[in-house]
């Protein structure tokens, strides 16, 4: 230690910082990156005419219909249950069927997709448990619309409430007690106070839900026979169109559904702007109390 | 009365928060729930809100009964210790809460946060966020808050407990100006007994779920009950099965058949008190307070020997449960 030593000496720390974050760009970029990149290079590779061809195939727009009417049904769904569950395990709090309850949501992310597929075949299918009820009835679940979309419910089950659970845990109950004692109904409560303080949760939750919706391959492949044209998935169209050494149409299917994914990650952004000025001064309170004289 | 509480009792799972507890409040005062934590103030005031519901007993609001009257329909105005602020919403946007609840025009919430605001001198602030206020402002938003639906009942839980001592200090009197001016009928819940003497005109002491004793602030210094309400509200000493206010204790520097010796063991300058720890020859430890005039004419040093008279001393013959 001398008197001389210059304060300019790099930060510590600095160096090792900057190490470990080209670490992990490389590490995203050779996982991620590239590999998209290359998706994205080899759809307009032979020109935009082959492009065009492939999304007017009636094969694509039926798979694209298919795949956005299941999203437009599993997440609403999902969301909706997701948020009850969340109520039901944090605000209602009878210890006893809430570890059952938490476990059985979870399954399903520890479950291989092509088990569920499975299992709601052997329910719902034409032998199944219930599916020959349900046939007898003019309902047909499996290898239908209705198998599919509740093949990706399933699968994407626990993302909202897994979001939304510790956000629920976090904000406590004063602001609901005190919206009570200010009149509200049970109802206006949870639509003035609770949800407006969990929505950063449940957008999240909502993109999960969506990304998992929109990507399911097992499950769906499973219960829908992947008939071409009739119960095609964008998803299952890229690999049908793939093993079928059709690689513009997969590739063009795939850059699709990569765009609905960045769509979907934009959309939770319209939360934001009202959330940045909220927040405006983060959580730290204004400057010390001024006197109340 | 306004507030009446009937042989109420509140049980959670094995413990016992509430008693038996019948309580009457009178309209227009300020009363303060004052015990320790886990004496049950802090129930008995939910309880009134209807925040919890008594396994027992009764309780009515304005001569109404109201025990199976839910909190939304009770008319009263509850502040949480952590100000419980709406933090999406902006200020004007929390006080006018109760009011669009009751789908009151718009003209009419407007004027009326208007007020509200500088009631609790928040005026040019409504456009802010709660995170964008210091603790003591958000307490006076969320007063405002309760204030706005005129509620027959003002019910406070522990609503400085959260904020720094002068901020506390401010608001105290502050809130004893506003009830002034406004006269709502209000319940604060307080473990700090200064907080209590100085706010309220009437304080409950609680303890263990039950109600020790109810007065005035000065009646419960001066006159209390048990040895609970003694040690409770206001320094004391015990010498044997006797209490003693530290104040009530003179210091002389001669014995004679009335003193008692001891030795000063510390000396504490608190600023115009000076306040001396000192140990009895039965090994007693006693606190004396003295003025600063008083010890400087009386030169006390730590290790010194004095003579100890007590000018009023008090002795319980109930024998209650605290040491």
């Amino acid at each position: 230690m001398s008197a001389s030593a210059p304060p300019t000496r790099p930060r510590p720390g600095l160096r090792a910082r900057l190490a470990l974050r080209s670490l992990a760009l490389v590490y995203l970029g050779m996982l991620l990156l590239l590999p998209l990149g290359m998706v994205f290079y080899r759809t307009f590779e032979s020109g935009l005419g082959a492009v065009w061809d492939a999304m007017s195939d009636p094969a694509f727009t039926h798979a694209f219909k298919l795949t956005v009417i299941v999203v437009a049904i599993a997440v609403p769904v999902n969301t909706i249950f997701g948020i009850v569950c969340a109520l039901a395990l944090v605000r209602r709090g009878s210890t006893r069927g809430n570890g059952l309850l938490n476990a059985a949501i979870g399954l399903p992310l520890a479950l291989s997709p092509v088990i569920v597929g499975l299992a709601l075949v052997l329910v719902y299918g034409k032998d199944g448990w219930l599916g020959g009820w349900l046939l007898d009835h003019g309902v047909r679940i499996v290898f239908a619309l209705p198998g599919m979309v509740l093949a990706t419910i399933v699968v994407s089950l626990p993302f909202v409430m897994r979001e939304v659970v510790p956000v629920l845990r976090e904000i406590g109950t004063d602001q609901e007690q005190a919206a009570s004692t200010l009149g509200a109904s049970g109802w206006q409560t949870f639509r003035r106070i609770t949800l407006p303080a969990i929505r950063w949760g449940v957008a999240y939750g909502v993109v999960l839900t969506t990304a998992r919706a929109l990507g399911e391959y097992g499950a769906v492949a499973v219960v829908s026979g992947k008939i071409a044209g009739r119960t095609e998935t964008l998803t299952l169209h890229v690999e049908e169109r793939f093993v079928s050494f059709e690689p513009v149409a997969a590739y063009t299917a795939a850059l699709v559904l990569a765009v609905l994914a960045v769509l979907t990650l934009l959309a939770m952004n319209v939360f934001k702007p009202r959330t940045r000025k909220e927040a405006a001064d983060g959580d730290r309170s204004a400057p010390g109390d001024e006197a109340v004289r | 009365m306004a507030i009446a509480v009937r042989q109420v009792t509140k049980r959670f799972g094995d413990f016992v928060a509430l008693d038996n507890v019948s309580l009457a409040i009178a309209g227009g005062s300020l009363t303060a729930l004052l015990g320790p934590s886990g004496s049950g103030k802090s129930t008995l005031l939910r309880v009134i809100a209807g925040l919890e519901h008594p396994d027992e007993g009764e309780v009515s609001i304005d001569g109404e009964v109201v025990t199976h009257v839910p909190v939304q329909k009770r008319g009263v105005g509850f502040v949480f210790q952590h100000y419980a602020a709406f933090k999406h919403l902006t200020v004007e946007d929390n006080v006018a809460f109760g009011l669009s609840i009751r789908k009151r025009s718009k003209r009419e919430i407007r004027e009326r946060v208007r007020e509200l605001l500088e009631l609790v001198q928040l005026d040019g602030l409504g456009g802010r966020y709660p995170s964008q206020l210091s603790g003591g402002q958000r307490q006076r938003m969320a007063l405002a808050r309760a204030l706005a639906i005129e509620p027959r009942v003002l019910l406070l839980d522990e609503p400085f407990g959260a904020l720094d001592a002068r901020v506390r200090k401010d608001l105290r009197t502050w809130l004893r100006e506003l009830h002034e001016q406004t006269h709502t009928t209000t319940v604060l819940v307080t473990h700090d007994q200064e907080e209590a003497m100085e706010v309220a005109d009437r304080v409950v002491v609680m303890n263990e779920g039950l109600i020790e004793q109810t007065g005035k602030p000065r009646d419960l210094y001066d006159h209390p009950t048990t040895e609970f309400v003694m040690s409770f509200v206001g320094a004391v000493n015990r010498i044997g099965d006797l209490w003693v206010r530290p104040h009530d204790l003179e210091v002389r520097l001669d014995p004679d058949h009335a003193t008692r010796e001891a030795m000063i063991e510390r000396i504490v300058h608190l600023g115009f008190e000076v306040r001396a720890d000192l140990v009895l020859d039965t090994g007693d430890h006693v606190t004396v307070q003295l003025s600063r005039h008083e010890a400087e004419q009386l030169e006390l040093r730590a290790g010194s020997i004095v003579y100890l008279v007590a000018r009023e001393t008090r002795r319980f013959d109930r024998q209650p449960a605290i040491a």
